[in-house]
């Protein structure tokens, strides 16, 4: 498998870049977020960089009001069924993020009228914890789920 | 060009609505290697930006990345929409496509 080398170089190449935009999205208000597709905060590597570039905080708190719902193991990796209601008032964004993705965030969702409720299907690149990340009122919340990816799909 | 479909599925029940937006699009990563030439890749393209809108209102809009599957089924929930009420889905890509569905509340 081209597996590693290609991770290696592509961190490599793209850790000033990474570096650039994480600085930047310091500078960044949150409001601008919504408007702007948040190509920092797709482009990190790591969570808490994603989470960070995203929100302008990695500082989250477990919630049990967060229902994170997928399969324990899925059976067809680039198709991974999630779905994530926030039970808590004023969800105002939602964002999925896959660990070991070669770039974890999934997908962000904010809301302005609709429920705090999303639902995506997403690629795994392997075996790895699911977050779900919830801002509501202007704090982090998270959940969290290990998905099992089977490389030969059979279920084993 | 490719034809993209954008299709709005809704369903009411109890107040609640659920929307379901099917698009038919590749979200190709940028991480995949050509299979004609193992030395490339082939170029990321996928959808960026997904709004909802209900009667001309936004309600809630998505960002997504390349790890979203191949056709990405996009799902979000409504409170208080009433039957006959408008839904609007627009979406557009890193490759400047774009695309938009609508649906009645039924």
């Amino acid at each position: 498998m081209t597996h590693l080398p290609r991770r290696t170089f592509l961190k490599r190449t793209l850790a000033s870049a990474v570096l650039v935009s994480a600085g930047s999205s310091l500078f960044a208000p949150g409001w601008a977020l919504a408007a702007e597709w948040p190509k920092a905060a797709f482009g990190a590597k790591k969570i808490d960089e994603a989470v960070q570039a995203l929100f302008g905080s990695s500082q989250m708190s477990p919630s049990a009001s967060i229902k994170l719902k997928a399969p324990a193991q899925a059976e067809n990796s680039a198709q991974v069924q999630v779905q994530v209601t926030a039970e808590m008032p004023n969800v105002e964004a939602i964002a999925v993020f896959v660990e070991k993705n070669p770039s974890p965030l999934v997908a962000h969702a904010s809301f302005s009228g609709a429920e705090g409720y999303f639902s995506a299907r997403m690629k795994m690149a392997e075996t790895s914890d699911v977050y779900a990340v919830v801002k509501s009122g202007g704090k982090l919340y998270m959940a969290k789920q290990n998905i099992k990816v089977t490389a030969g799909g059979c279920g084993g | 060009m490719a034809d993209r479909q954008t299709k709005i599925r809704t369903k009411t029940q109890g107040g609640d609505t659920d929307v379901l937006v099917l698009v038919s699009h590749p979200m190709e990563s940028g991480l995949r290697p050509d299979p004609k030439d193992k030395d490339k890749k082939i170029p990321a393209h996928f959808i960026e930006k997904m709004t909802f809108a209900l009667n001309g209102k936004e309600v809630a809009n998505a960002d997504l990345g390349p790890a979203v599957s191949t056709d990405p089924l996009v799902g979000i929930k409504l409170k208080g929409a009433k039957a006959g009420d408008k839904l609007k889905v627009t979406w557009s890509d890193n490759k400047g496509e774009n695309g938009s569905g609508e649906a009645t509340i039924g």
